[in-house]
């Protein structure tokens, strides 16, 4: 039997002090950051063209730009993706997405049309369009935040029924945590936020949740089995407990999200970023935001014999005498 | 036991067969119009039933709402049902394979079409009215007569971005020339007097862009000075001051003199002689001195009225109008036309031929529509993005299932054997339920292996503490799925959560990856708990009271 990581005895929660300065200093100047600056969004969210072109060989970038600029498509913005014959061509400045609305393909139009005058048709050929009214982008906007506020309230009221409330706000917590750690990653990594980013997020915090829930099964169950041990205790025996299952789930997940983020396309790419980041917030959050935040609930609203109706799943007689200092 | 493990077999080989089946190449028919001809061509090919997202195969996607800057739409919901009409009737003619046509939220329709990558000629087709009218030109100058007051509107609501007069000038020659070579024909010619009413304008801001064109009611207008004059006629003062009971169309053909290019403006009698509400029929076709055209049909009605109104017009020109452009040029009426007539498309490939046959015969849209939303995707990206997913996928499995045999051994067998199962469960899951395969469906199937396999993580890990714990190899096992369990279905739960929001709020890509995993999470809880439970029986059952369990 091959065991790694087997029976463990390491006092993690005891590093949280250092670990909350880590986890503060990595977000805060990303939020910061995106405070100051804000986000890239994608052609879906601000309206506007997206063109990928393929050339028949590698153009000369400033070639392409001039030919624009002088058919009167200014401010787009040329990236190459991928290979070097593979471009995007974005459309995406207010005026241009104004003009989307008098007929949202005229943009993709001109700049094949221009294209075509300058390199001749045979040249390259038009892989992807997309064009996006700024109505539509809108809604979408709206959308995502809803949806990404609605999974949040879905997966908090699904752990109330579950666990009892204390766990349910420490895993809460712990995925606000991984949400904000991940939009700064994403600020880091200067990846645009586009729906399938946003629904990289959506996957981790279901992910992240995951984590956090095979966790605390293990403390619910610890509880239940050794009534005298204290929650510090507890917690930090689970988290060692099912430390093989993480490092073994988590590194099946990394595995495939490796293959997808190297081989799987342009396209997928942002997404397995997103992601792979999601693992190891989401490894990071259930160690070390949930269990220390458990704890410091634990020491400002103790279990009560009175409260036995939610707190029968899990009951810690001592817990009242359970504090953050150690 | 023995009777339970049989049990347990053969609900899995019932599962496999179900799947093998659901999976299984099927013929299907592809439709399609060959361009060249218009006929609709059959083929029938074998292919797997799973349905390919339009980032996959290929195709174009267009939502479409109403156009309220062209006029305001009272009722808004009944106009986008008849709208939706419309469109899919053109659709079902355009000759797409499984197309989708479909009306989303209240106000919005939806058009998909796998396979199609001539973005403009889709969009065009399902953007066009096709409102036609037939209207006769102007014969009174009322224009030419208009053209004083209209410089003078212009001159007040300042003209002065108007190009210099050097170049209407130097257009004038050419325009002679124009008229020498063509001017044999049927076209009347008022030319004499258009003339004299152009010198008298000259000058005004407005007129000096218009020049008379051959016949009544037509006018030409230098190419480069299109934008100028149209930036004049979106004036509300200039529309208030043009010629009442008349509208201004400009023309579909240009006309070339010498080097210079000449778009034609039609000045018609508003009220139509008739309109495409009577058509009941209308067909491509090709003469060899006509060029293309489009015949027509109309209904009893519509002849007969046609045939009064014409007779009326006898020796006019008649415009022949579809949304606002006058088609090819005006034709004199030479006698009375009834239920049948032409358009002729002089020029155009065979295909615009086509297309204006296909609108014409699928009704007019009832209200303008506008693209809000247009995405093409070509089919070779498509492809590319298969093969992309399928690599990863292979990779993504490949280190999967080596993590998984290097750690659990004989018991990462049983886990490897179980995912295989897995992905086929998963695959045929999705062609029962008619779901979507998109890019993003396919970076949830690879993510969801190894997310299926925690299921397997957790109870092997549990099984190893229990025997630690000194329990026998088959307590061990049945200790391990049993407090496995709680942990397994809470983390599934959470994910579900996440992926019906997705399915909620996402278009179609993002919806294919959500019930991708759905679908992943469903066969995992078969295949990681169930199948794996039945391999260890099978296996506690052949080897009697083993003592160890490679795990």
């Amino acid at each position: 039997m091959l065991r790694i990581l087997h029976d463990t005895k390491i006092d993690f929660i005891r590093l949280w002090k250092i670990t909350t300065v880590v986890t503060l200093l990595f977000i805060l100047p990303g939020l910061l950051w995106i405070a100051v600056s804000g986000y890239k969004y994608s052609i879906e969210f601000t309206g506007g063209t997206l063109m990928q072109v393929r050339f028949a060989q590698a153009p000369n970038i400033a070639d392409v730009r001039s030919t624009l600029d002088d058919s009167g498509i200014k401010g787009a913005e040329i990236t190459q993706f991928g290979s070097d014959i593979d471009y995007l061509i974005r459309a995406q400045d207010p005026r241009s997405v104004a003009q989307q609305t008098r007929g949202a393909e005229s943009i993709a139009t001109e700049i094949q049309a221009a294209l075509t005058k300058r390199f001749g048709a045979s040249a390259f050929t038009v892989q992807r369009t997309e064009a996006v009214g700024p109505k539509v982008g809108g809604e979408l906007k709206q959308k995502a935040i809803y949806a990404i506020l609605l999974s949040f309230l879905a997966t908090l009221l699904y752990l109330a029924w579950r666990f009892e409330w204390r766990f349910g706000v420490a895993a809460v917590v712990a995925t606000a945590h991984d949400i904000l750690a991940t939009l700064a990653f994403i600020k880091y990594a200067n990846l645009e936020i586009s729906l399938i980013v946003v629904g990289g997020i959506l996957t981790m915090i279901g992910y992240s949740l995951n984590d956090t829930i095979i966790i605390f099964d293990r403390v619910r169950e610890n509880l239940r089995r050794r009534q005298k041990v204290t929650l510090y205790d507890t917690l930090n025996r689970s988290v060692n407990e099912t430390l093989p299952r993480s490092v073994l789930t988590h590194a099946t997940v990394f595995a495939t999200l490796l293959a997808l983020a190297f081989l799987g396309g342009e396209v997928l790419r942002p997404f397995a970023l997103v992601m792979l980041f999601g693992v190891v917030t989401g490894t990071f959050s259930s160690i070390y935001v949930a269990p220390p935040l458990l704890l410091w609930i634990e020491s400002k609203w103790p279990r009560a014999s009175t409260e036995a109706g939610t707190a029968s799943r899990a009951r810690n007689p001592r817990g009242a005498a359970v504090t953050m200092s150690r | 036991m023995n009777n339970n493990i049989r049990n347990r077999l053969l609900l899995i080989l019932v599962l496999l067969v179900a799947s093998v089946w659901a999976l299984w190449p099927r013929t299907v028919t592809v439709r399609e119009r060959i361009a060249k001809t218009g006929q609709f061509h059959d083929t029938t090919l074998k292919s797997v039933p799973l349905k390919k997202g339009l980032d996959l195969q290929g195709g174009m996607y267009l939502a479409l709402e109403v156009d309220d800057a062209k006029g305001v739409v009272a009722n808004k919901a009944e106009a986008i049902d008849r709208a939706l009409k419309v469109v899919r009737n053109r659709i079902d003619e355009f000759g797409v394979s499984e197309p989708v046509v479909q009306k989303v939220g209240t106000d919005r329709i939806v058009v998909e079409l796998p396979g199609v990558d001539d973005r403009a000629r889709a969009e065009g087709l399902v953007q066009s009215s096709a409102f036609l009218q037939f209207q006769i030109t102007d014969k009174t100058q009322a224009f030419d007569k208009a053209l004083a007051r209209l410089d003078g509107v212009v001159k007040q609501g300042g003209g002065a971005a108007v190009a210099s007069a050097a170049d209407t000038t130097k257009a004038a020659s050419p325009l002679t020339n124009l008229f020498s070579k063509s001017d044999s024909g049927k076209a009347k010619n008022d030319s004499s007097k258009a003339d004299t009413s152009v010198a008298t304008a000259t000058g005004g801001p407005f007129s000096k862009l218009i020049q008379p064109g051959q016949m009544p009611g037509e006018y030409l207008v230098a190419k480069n000075d299109v934008p100028t004059l149209q930036g004049y006629l979106d004036r509300k003062e200039v529309q208030a001051a043009l010629p009442p009971g008349k509208s201004l169309h400009w023309g579909s053909e240009d006309l070339s003199a010498g080097n210079a290019a000449y778009a034609t403006l039609y000045l018609v009698d508003s009220r139509p002689i008739i309109t495409g509400e009577y058509l009941t029929d209308a067909k491509p076709g090709n003469d060899p001195t006509e060029g293309q055209f489009v015949s027509f049909t109309l209904n009893n009605e519509g002849g007969r009225k046609f045939r009064t109104e014409t007779g009326k017009h006898i020796g006019d020109y008649m415009a022949i109008v579809l949304d606002d452009r006058v088609m090819g040029r005006p034709p004199v009426i030479q006698s009375a036309i009834g239920t049948r007539g032409q358009i002729t498309m002089r020029g155009a490939e065979l295909q615009k031929t086509q297309d204006l046959a296909l609108v014409l015969r699928a009704g007019a849209l009832p209200v303008p529509l506008k693209i809000v939303e247009s995405r093409s995707i070509g089919a070779s990206l498509g492809a590319d993005s298969i093969r992309d997913g399928i690599h990863a996928g292979i990779a993504g499995v490949t280190l999967v299932v080596l993590i998984m045999l290097f750690y659990y051994r004989f018991s990462g067998m049983v886990a490897v054997g179980a995912l295989l199962l897995y992905l086929l469960f998963t695959l045929a899951l999705l062609a029962g339920l008619e779901a979507t395969v998109t890019l993003p469906g396919l970076a949830g199937l690879v993510l969801s292996v190894g997310i299926a396999l925690d299921a397997n993580v957790l109870i092997f890990e549990r099984i190893r503490e229990e025997m630690v714990h000194g329990k026998t190899v088959r307590a061990s096992i049945d200790e391990g799925f049993k407090h496995a369990m709680s942990a397994i279905i809470d983390s599934n739960v959470s994910t579900v959560i996440t992926a019906l929001v997705l399915y909620e709020v996402g278009t179609g890509p993002v919806k294919g990856f959500a019930v991708t995993l759905m679908a992943g999470i469903a066969a995992s809880m078969v295949s990681s708990i169930f199948v794996v439970r039945t391999f260890f029986l099978l296996w506690l059952n052949r080897t009697r009271g083993a003592q160890t369990l490679s795990i």
